[in-house]
Formats: C-alpha cells, structure tokens, sequence
C-alpha cells in the first residue's frame, strides 16, 4: 500500500463518516456543520485529482456560500422542531434498505466494467489544467454556450429565490 | 497509484449515504443536505474521469463539475426560499405536513 493510497482511504473514510452524521444527527446546525467537514473531505479529493481549480471552487462556493446558507436557513425555521420529536419519518428503514440496494447495485455494475482497475496517466510536463479549463469555458468551439447558460440559470434563480422569501407585509 | 474504482467506489457510498437523507428525513431543509451529498458524489465521478481518461487536455468532466456547481447553488437558493416561504406561512418545515397540493 503506497502513500497516495493511505491518503486516499483517510480521506474518504473522513467524508464519508461525516457524510453519515449529517444524515443520521438530530440537531440541524450540527447537521450543517458535518456538512461543511464533508465538502471539505470532497475539496481534498479533487486536489488529489489535480483539479485544484475544483478545490478552490468547492471551498469558496461549496463551504462559503452554500453551506453558510443552510446554516441562516435552520437558524431561521428553527423555532418549529427544535430538537423534539423524530428526526426520522416512520419509513426510514424503507429508505436505508433502498439506498444499501443503489449502492450494491452501483457496486455489482462496475464489477462488470473492464476500465475499473485503470490508473491514471501522468500529467504531462507543461500542462496547466486551469489555464485549459479557462479557455474551454470561454471558447466557443468548447464550452461557452453551456457556460453562458448556467450563468442565465443562475441570475433567473437568484431573482426567483428573492421573489418567493420576499415579506410583502 | 490509486486506481479508478476506488474513487468510483467512494462517489457510490456518498451517493447512498445522500439517498438516504433524502428518503428518511422529516425535516426540509435536511432532504436538501441530502441533495447535496449526491451532487457531491457525482462532481466526485467527473472529476475522477477526466483525470484517469486517456486525454487529460480533455476538459470536458471538469466543465460539466463547474456546470453541476452552478445548478447546485440555483438548486440550493430556490429550495431554501421555498423552505422559508412555506414556514413564515404555515409554521412547519416538515415535509409530511406540507402536503396541501396531494389530492
């Protein structure tokens, strides 16, 4: 086992375990928190991808806006289950049992698959994968129209998020 | 070197774990934390793709990683707003009780 691969598995085991407390912990602000440690978790794993470009966004919009938002959220719609009652509703084991059979579906797929043992290739030398990733987001024989479309999607979700919280009393 | 279904492996544990919040909890505003989890575990398997495929100059799994970011925060903006609409009105953010549009 090489230390890229303990690296790795500590990693994931650090995500995925704080992955499981934001789903299983009762209080929510602490569900939100466990939150911001698993895209943390997911943020390392893209540096050990080499996509620091995906890193850095997953720390500035993942951990800095989104997170933060949920944190407002339940401090703002607290007052309604504080701590009290069941977290859970009366079928959550209907819903443990179906996401164990997604995953050992998922599992038994890439059994089948021959690419699964690939590695990876090294990076060539004078590849700088942010400076690629910028001009295949602004060239149009890339990726500049999608790119032109999620900023539209996101200005027209933005509006309709401050249209539909706005307190017209 | 770590290979690919390590990682695949991992985005599919993630993506179980996010499945279930969505299915088992009560409250609104922790199915979107599920969500999230599962849009994680997606930009994972992209990102994992474009690094183990034969070209990495092709940068497609990353601009599809960013695109999946910014759908997630639309996602996330509109669903809060939603959340905190439904409870300045009927005082309840959990999903069983915000029913009024089943038959």
């Amino acid at each position: 086992m090489t230390g890229g691969q303990i690296i790795f598995l500590l990693v994931a085991l650090f995500t995925l375990g704080s992955g499981f407390m934001v789903v299983t912990t009762r209080n929510l602000v602490h569900a939100a928190l466990w939150l911001v440690s698993t895209l943390f978790g997911v943020a390392v794993t893209y540096a050990l991808l080499n996509a620091a470009f995906l890193a850095v966004v997953q720390v500035v919009v993942y951990i800095g806006a989104i997170a933060i938002l949920f944190i407002f959220a339940v401090m703002l719609t607290r007052k309604d289950m504080r701590d009290q009652g069941p977290q859970m509703n009366a079928n959550w084991w209907l819903g443990a049992l179906l996401s164990a059979l997604v995953f050992v579906g998922l599992f038994f797929l890439l059994q089948g698959w021959s690419g699964l043992s690939t590695t990876a290739a090294d990076i060539p030398a004078g590849f700088d994968s942010i400076s690629e990733l910028g001009n295949a987001l602004v060239s149009p024989d890339a990726y500049v129209l999608p790119f032109e479309v999620a900023s539209v999607l996101l200005v027209a979700a933005l509006v309709g998020a401050v249209y539909v919280a706005f307190n017209r009393k | 070197m770590v290979p690919l279904s390590w990682y695949l492996i991992f985005a599919a544990l993630l993506f179980s774990i996010g499945l279930f919040g969505v299915l088992s909890r009560r409250n609104a505003i922790a199915i979107l934390l599920g969500i999230e989890l599962m849009l994680n575990s997606v930009n994972i398997n992209l990102a994992a793709f474009w690094r183990y495929g034969k070209d990495v100059s092709q940068m497609a799994g990353q601009v599809f990683a960013i695109i999946v970011f910014a759908v997630a925060a639309a996602e996330v903006a509109v669903g809060l707003a939603l959340v905190i609409s439904v409870y300045r009105r009927r005082n309840t953010v959990v999903a069983d009780d915000i029913s009024m549009m089943k038959w």
